[in-house]
């Protein structure tokens, strides 16, 4: 396995509401890889998008930082670091982390480009501050960029604003200039979610490809388990501030092991086959504003035990990589099999790609 | 089918004037018929003039050209008074924000409630109230929400807050305009088992909007597939989905993730390009292929597209 880029220990954070306190994240462990890409899936609510803003540190102000690490590895003058970014002020992360090291490609992008600025400009502004590069020598850098994430002509469309480019075009612009000062990490919060079809595909090829030729590492944010399928190495799956159930992307799709893991792969459209109806996970995520006991994910939950509304489940390990919290794993707990139409669409996948998914795959 | 359709679009075409120069042709003769209690998906990329035909149909544009008939009545033409009531409460619309949707100093009830206020539609105020409640029943939210306000809502709520608004008018045709684009995919699944359940209960027909071929698939019975304001191929959901023959119908299709992911890492969508391709769609006529499968093309391409 190779080196760790980020690891976040034990991350709790609250938001602090007109209600009380709102205990979003509540325990977040996950680790990222180089050169690897690891997708946070869950309902909004879930703490996904609270996560990756921690790492940024660009939290709203009523947010506290109750506990926890996230250690970031990276080099620098040649030298390993291993910094807390927990630890750094605000100013310190703007000047040596964010967009430097750490860039964020967001949902929307036309709110994430400014309306006043020339696209050319945006990209070159990072490196000028960043990297101390001369004007020209960032605009050469930029041309690459746009050629890189797939724009032609990128001499005029330099010269364009953004509300003159289409919705694929400027989240392809966003990523040029979170590209701009090569990141070791990228985080990308829903980058396809406002896109069509046929642009994600290419958005998720491009961030792919790119990938391939820069070894960066890449966190994904998403609800579309399909995206996930395409572009994840590993996968951690999140329900109410909590990581429920983590392993690598095969684990996840072929042999899932939380019940609320089920109930996502279920309710996912499938092109194959002909059900009549959509499964759909009954009742609503828990308030946070509320300690929860147990296991929250228990009242949604038809296999529920007893102990899961009296106590919190640990992770329970199946695999190196694989590893669930439910009460299910224990070795006393009954056994519970997910549902047979899900049974049966795993199996067909797992048949369509016959031996490979047996062997185990091999993580780089 | 024999029965006259609910809704009949005869070589709708819908031009915005730029500039003096440059008209854009957003939709450029789409025909289509819809028959009551049938799902009609619309499918195409951002730019392919899909919300454009929802929004000409239902006359929050004025169509350049071309014929809508609605319940066997020109809509298409300048309104009289009893057109416009008829195209008011019959065919209703559900936007895809649903935030955005809704009048954020209104309560739950008297936004329900506006259709019927406008039309007149109850004699007493216990009336109102009493209908608003079984719509609220009927899209699964509760009695005490009639006296929130949208933003006490999560986004599946507010969504159900749009439906219960269209319904309520006992519309025959509810255009639904990336109604679940917005949401989660837990959500959207629980809206589209609800639209079906509608659609069971009351035999509304629906004409539903989206880019996301997946759901259209679970939702749709008939699905038409546009591309730069023309319809390249429309067909009963099978046909579109088994036999898809216009190579922009398989890009699309290519381009849907699959719950798999070593076969997923391997697969490349199908990419199509209108430029390059070769392809002129003003030259094209519709081809039947079957019963109920149609394909956008001149002779020489349909040929060819048959052939493979």
């Amino acid at each position: 396995m190779s080196e760790t880029v980020l690891s976040i220990r034990n991350l709790s954070i609250s938001f602090k509401t007109s209600n009380g306190m709102v205990n979003a994240i509540r325990g977040v462990d996950l680790d990222l890889h180089k050169g690897e890409t690891v997708a946070i899936v869950g309902e909004s609510g879930s703490g996904k998008s609270v996560t990756v803003k921690a790492i940024m540190r660009i939290l709203s102000s009523n947010q506290r930082i109750n506990s926890g690490s996230i250690t970031f590895n990276y080099e620098r003058d040649g030298k390993r670091v291993s910094q807390d970014l927990l630890k750094l002020s605000k100013k310190e992360m703007r000047n040596r982390i964010n967009g430097k090291r750490i860039a964020m490609v967001f949902q929307d992008p036309m709110t994430s480009l400014n309306p006043t600025m020339t696209i050319g400009h945006q990209i070159m502004e990072g490196m000028i501050i960043h990297l101390k590069k001369s004007r020209s020598e960032a605009y050469e850098r930029a041309l690459e960029l746009l050629t890189l994430v797939g724009i032609t002509a990128p001499e005029k469309r330099m010269k364009c604003y953004p509300h003159q480019l289409s919705g694929g075009m400027r989240q392809r612009v966003v990523i040029a200039i979170m590209l701009a000062c090569n990141p070791e990490v990228l985080i990308c919060d829903e980058p396809t979610t406002a896109l069509d079809v046929t642009i994600q595909a290419k958005i998720l090829e491009l961030i792919k490809d790119i990938q391939a030729k820069t070894n960066i590492s890449v966190i994904y944010i998403t609800h579309d388990l399909g995206v996930v399928a395409k572009v994840a190495d590993y996968v951690a799956v999140m329900y109410a501030g909590k990581i429920v159930e983590r392993g690598s992307v095969n684990e996840i799709f072929y042999d899932p092991k939380h019940p609320y893991t089920w109930g996502l792969l279920s309710s996912m459209p499938d092109i194959g086959s002909e059900n009549e109806k959509l499964y759909t996970i009954p009742g609503s995520p828990p308030n946070l504003l509320n300690k929860v006991v147990g296991d929250a994910f228990a009242p949604r939950n038809v296999h529920a035990l007893n102990i899961d509304f009296k106590q919190e489940p640990p992770m329970f390990k199946v695999s190196d990589t694989h590893y669930a919290a439910t009460w299910l794993l224990h070795d006393n707990a009954p056994r519970v099999e997910m549902s047979d139409t899900l049974r049966k669409r795993i199996d067909k996948v797992v048949k369509e790609v016959g031996s490979e998914w047996m062997q185990p795959h091999s993580y780089k | 089918m024999d029965a006259a359709p609910l809704l009949q679009v005869t070589d709708l075409k819908q031009h915005f004037k730029m500039s003096s120069k440059f008209t854009l042709k957003a939709v450029d003769g789409v025909s289509f018929n819809i028959h009551a209690g049938e799902t009609y998906g619309l499918v195409g990329e951002s730019g392919s003039g899909k919300s454009t035909i929802g929004r000409s149909i239902i006359r929050l544009y004025q169509p350049s050209a071309g014929k809508v008939t609605f319940q066997g009545v020109d809509i298409s033409g300048p309104l009289k008074e009893k057109e416009q009531t008829l195209l008011r409460t019959k065919m209703q619309m559900i936007f895809q924000d649903p935030m955005a949707c809704l009048n954020p100093r209104k309560k739950v009830i008297d936004i329900i409630a506006q259709g019927l206020d406008i039309h007149k539609l109850y004699k007493t105020k216990q009336e109102r109230t009493e209908k608003v409640y079984r719509i609220l029943d009927k899209v699964g939210l509760s009695r005490e929400h009639a006296n929130r306000y949208p933003h006490q809502f999560s986004g599946g709520q507010r969504q159900r807050i749009g439906i219960a608004r269209a319904l309520i008018m006992e519309p025959k045709l509810i255009i639904a305009d990336e109604a679940i684009s917005a949401l989660d995919v837990s959500i959207q699944a629980q809206i589209v088992n609800l639209l079906k359940d509608i659609q069971e209960e009351t035999n509304t027909a629906f004409l539903f909007i989206a880019h996301d071929l997946s759901m259209v698939k679970y939702i749709s019975d008939r699905i038409g597939v546009l591309h730069l304001g023309h319809l390249v191929e429309t067909g009963t959901t099978h046909d579109i989905f088994e036999h898809p023959i216009h190579p922009y119908t398989k890009s699309l299709l290519s381009a849907i993730p699959h719950a798999n992911p070593i076969k997923e890492k391997q697969r490349v969508a199908i990419t199509y390009n209108y430029a390059t391709s070769g392809i002129d769609y003003s030259k094209g006529i519709q081809q039947q292929v079957s019963d109920t499968h149609w394909v956008l093309a001149n002779e020489e391409e349909y040929a060819a597209w048959i052939a493979r």
